[in-house]
């Protein structure tokens, strides 16, 4: 008699995985093989692929919508340049430690912005994005309202020229990139992905089924608050100079971010991934529209919120029932 | 000659997403008649009931009303055509009081005999508790309201959901002394009733469904016992 | 200590208008559980259509109001049942995403529009006109004007809510939406006029806050802040509640600018998150 076997792999993830994997190994050898401007660009890619990914996972899958992740990009930035510029700590040294330190910070964070729910947790969590920026502005030794750069000497400990600069700053983002996808890819495959799944599916039977939703919610947040610290510190580490409105801009690090994150797809791990794709194609065809980008950003993203909830990844997924990842189950019947 | 059904209803097939609830019922209710729907949980009754009242998609010429194809209309325009529901377990407006409940039910503003007069009329007990909170009021006491409430829109049909759910057999019996008064003062009804003595007391026809049919129909008068609990139970 | 009291009394004038930005929140969210992002940039829009009434009218900005109010309550009926009212459901997260685009959208557009200059309503001579209550602390008569006027509005809406027809159809249709559709209300139509109602209120007091402080296509998501601080303060469970809240987040600020004005709106966001720690349902509300 035939029974059934569950796998959770299938010839085309696995197709997939060994095109992902071949593909990273690829981009870490771009020093040998893209410009500076390259470099430059695909930091910035990985960069904010990472955002996005970080806040597709706190709010696609732990429902924990938050405007307020610009506090850690801006606490991540503002901690590498007082650590490297104050305490002389070498660069890159700093960004794992900038991540632990935004983790244990992110702690007392949450514990008070888990007292709203829904809509005033994302207005809470803007309020303590406000907090920081403000804060920052008042801290004279780090530059105050005007910001600072980074000193000359921190910015050579990465590399002695520009180039080794970009590529030092380059192959860190994209160790970071994939850290953070390894990261998000483990936890959605473990027992707590499948306790996020029911959380976002229906958060009341997901607490009766015993699933302990504020713990796994603080976790959900704690890492997310690390990886955005870390993100942040390179991103500013790319740029060398700080100031509290780029720092916590909330267009730079939140509109767009959501944009690119609900356009591509929330709720799944290809979706942020490629709608931060779509985005930088075209990124310069936007540029040239002053704030009518965001404007159009905005009204796309709206459109498919109303449309297409589950976006371009969502469309193509259900047309087609296309797995890039193993992240799901398949079953088959197995042959005795 | 008999007149045109007040309510018919064709054929109605309803579905819950995936899950089929009602698959093709049939029933005709005429003026002035009290019909119940008897049956055990799951039949079907406030599916039937919520899809009169327009809460439950249907096609248009499932229901009929006063001659006029009213099935899948929205529920605001259903009730301003004269049909108003009762709904299960009392659905009062929490924050509402009791006399802000009926109030809220003439919204509708349907030219009629019922005001809030009448309805302190009939339910002297409501009287004593206008501004009481509705969710202070007594099981008993939150029937009247939920009833009072459906006939300030001044219906010519009303559609009662389990009037006995969760109230002693007292409180029972009075409310639907109430409702044999509402029907003398021209008001046609469509009970749906677990309570099977007190369905057969009050209805002039009665209808028994299981699994999303009709089993069986009759006159309340000569519808024995045995075939009752034959269709109740589906043996 | 004079000044100490001054501030303090300024700061009750400002907070009836914090109050009257957090009434038009919780209104919507009362009503439909929406919480409108864009909520702060419509109360800058009420400013920059005020602007261009005062204009090319040349009116008065205290009498444009009889123009911006209604205008507003337009837009916003016309938001919720042209954009709002699709995305309400279960899931919170479409009405969220879709107001933040908007707030995005709106403070673009104006961006665009007006450009990222300062701009203020000039209301002439009223603006310094002042009352003495001894010999230091005199009182603007335009922020008495705007505490009397937070004051009236609030007692309008305890009236409109349980006196009226209206009222009682926003109470029901919060309660239960699905019965209140058997009461012959359409409830698209409700959540429109609550949101027309909520607009109106933020339109008064986006005008008189344009007329005391600066503005300009940034400042939406500051007056959201500020609107959701006094209800968070003051607890959802009444209007009079949420006047309390505001006045006190008022106090806050003008006592910490009065100190330092850089320290002015952090203070506010300070003693937010101190009640958000203490007293999460508010300083004047009952635990649901």
């Amino acid at each position: 008699m035939a029974g059934l076997s569950v796998r959770r792999s299938s010839p085309t993830t696995r197709l997939a995985t060994g095109g992902a994997v071949l593909l990273a190994l690829l981009l870490s050898s771009a020093a040998f093989w893209a410009s500076d401007n390259g470099l430059r660009l695909m930091t910035d890619m990985f960069l904010y692929i990472a955002l996005a990914c970080l806040w597709n996972f706190l709010a696609g899958y732990a429902g924990l919508v938050s405007v307020g992740q610009q506090a850690y990009v801006g606490l991540g930035g503002y901690g590498l340049f007082a650590l490297a510029a104050k305490a002389g700590v070498p660069v890159l040294y700093a960004v794992p430690l900038l991540g632990v330190a935004a983790a244990l910070l992110s702690i007392p964070f949450a514990k008070l912005l888990f007292r709203l729910r829904g809509a005033y947790f994302a207005i809470g969590s803007w309020v303590l994005a406000e907090v920081l920026h403000l804060a920052a502005t008042l801290v004279v030794p780090l530059g105050g309202g005007s910001g600072m750069s980074l000193p000359v000497r921190a910015a050579q400990a990465l590399g002695r020229t520009p180039h080794d600069r970009f590529v030092a700053t380059y192959l860190t983002s994209l160790a970071l990139l994939l850290a953070i996808l390894a990261m998000i890819f483990v936890v959605l495959r473990s027992r707590m992905g499948l306790a996020l799944t029911a959380i976002r599916d229906n958060e009341g039977a997901a607490r009766s089924s015993g699933v302990n939703v504020d713990q796994v919610k603080l976790i959900i947040y704690v890492a997310a608050a690390c990886g955005t610290a870390m993100v942040g510190a390179l991103i500013f580490l790319q740029r060398l100079r700080i100031s509290p409105d780029a720092g916590f801009s909330v267009n730079d690090w939140t509109a767009l971010v959501i944009f690119m994150v609900v356009i591509g797809g929330i709720g799944t791990f290809e979706g942020p991934i490629l709608g931060t794709l779509v985005y930088f194609l075209l990124r310069e065809t936007l540029a040239n529209l002053g704030p009518f980008y965001l404007i159009i950003l905005g009204a796309v993203a709206i459109a498919v919120m109303l449309i297409e909830p589950r976006g371009i990844w969502g469309f193509v997924r259900s047309r087609s029932s296309l797995q890039l990842l193993p992240l799901s189950f398949f079953v088959s019947k197995s042959k005795n | 000659m008999p007149d045109a059904p007040l309510l018919r209803v064709s054929a109605l097939k309803t579905y819950y997403g995936d899950f089929q609830a009602l698959y093709g019922v049939d029933i005709a209710v005429a003026r002035g008649q009290i019909v119940a729907i008897i049956g055990a949980n799951g039949a079907g009754k406030s599916t039937l009931l919520n899809a009169i009242a327009g809460l439950n998609a249907a096609p248009p010429s499932a229901i009929t009303f006063d001659g006029a194809d009213i099935g899948g209309e929205a529920p605001y325009s259903i009730v301003r055509r004269g049909l108003a529901l009762v709904p299960e377990g009392r659905r009062l407006f929490a924050s509402l009081t009791a006399e802000e409940n009926l109030l809220i039910g003439a919204h509708v503003k349907r030219a009629g005999a019922w005001t809030l007069q009448k309805i302190y009329q009939i339910f002297p007990a409501l009287s004593e508790r206008r501004d009481t909170p509705s969710r202070s009021l007594s099981g008993g006491q939150q029937q009247m309201v939920a009833i009072g409430r459906a006939l300030m829109s001044n219906p010519v049909l009303l559609l009662c959901d389990e009037l006995s759910l969760g109230l002693a057999p007292i409180v029972v019996k009075e409310i639907y002394a109430h409702i044999r008064t509402i029907a003398a003062n021209g008001v046609s009804a469509v009970i749906v009733e677990q309570d099977i003595q007190q369905a057969l007391r009050v209805a002039d026809y009665v209808y028994c469904m299981i699994e999303g049919r009709i089993a069986l129909e009759g006159p309340a008068k000569s519808l024995s016992r045995e075939a009752i609990a034959a269709a109740y139970f589906g043996v | 200590m004079e000044n100490l009291a001054n501030a303090i009394v300024q700061g009750v004038m400002v907070g009836g208008l914090y109050a009257m930005f957090a009434v038009g929140l919780a209104l919507t969210f009362g009503v439909m559980r929406l919480v409108n992002i864009a909520h702060g940039d419509l109360i800058v829009l009420s400013a920059y259509v005020a602007l261009i009434t005062t204009q090319t009218l040349d009116l008065n900005p205290l009498v444009a109001l009889i123009i911006v109010i209604p205008i507003m309550a337009l837009v916003g009926y016309v938001l919720q049942r042209g954009l709002f009212n699709r995305t309400m459901g279960t899931d919170l997260m479409p009405p969220l995403l879709v107001s933040f685009g908007l707030s995005v959208i709106i403070q673009n557009g104006l961006l665009f529009l007006f450009s990222a200059d300062n701009k203020r309503l000039q209301a002439g001579a009223i603006e310094v006109a002042s009352l003495r209550l001894t010999d230091a602390i005199s009182i603007g008569v335009l922020p008495l004007l705007q505490l009397t006027l937070a004051i009236l509005v609030i007692m309008g809406l305890q009236l409109l809510l349980y006196r009226t027809a209206i009222g009682r159809a926003f109470r029901a249709v919060s309660d239960d939406p699905q019965i209140a559709q058997l009461m012959g209300l359409n409830n698209r139509h409700v959540f429109g006029l609550a949101m027309a109602l909520s607009l109106a209120i933020v339109a008064l007091a986006g005008v008189l806050l344009a007329i005391r402080a600066n503005f300009d296509p940034a400042t939406g998501p500051t007056r959201l802040i500020f609107g959701f601080e006094a209800v968070i303060i003051g607890g959802l469970t009444s209007f009079w509640g949420t006047l309390a809240g505001g006045i006190i987040l008022g106090i806050v600020q003008s006592v910490a600018s009065s100190f330092d004005p850089g320290w002015q709106i952090l203070a506010g966001h300070i003693a937010f998150l101190a009640v958000l720690a203490v007293r999460p349902h508010g300083l004047f509300g009952r635990e649901t």
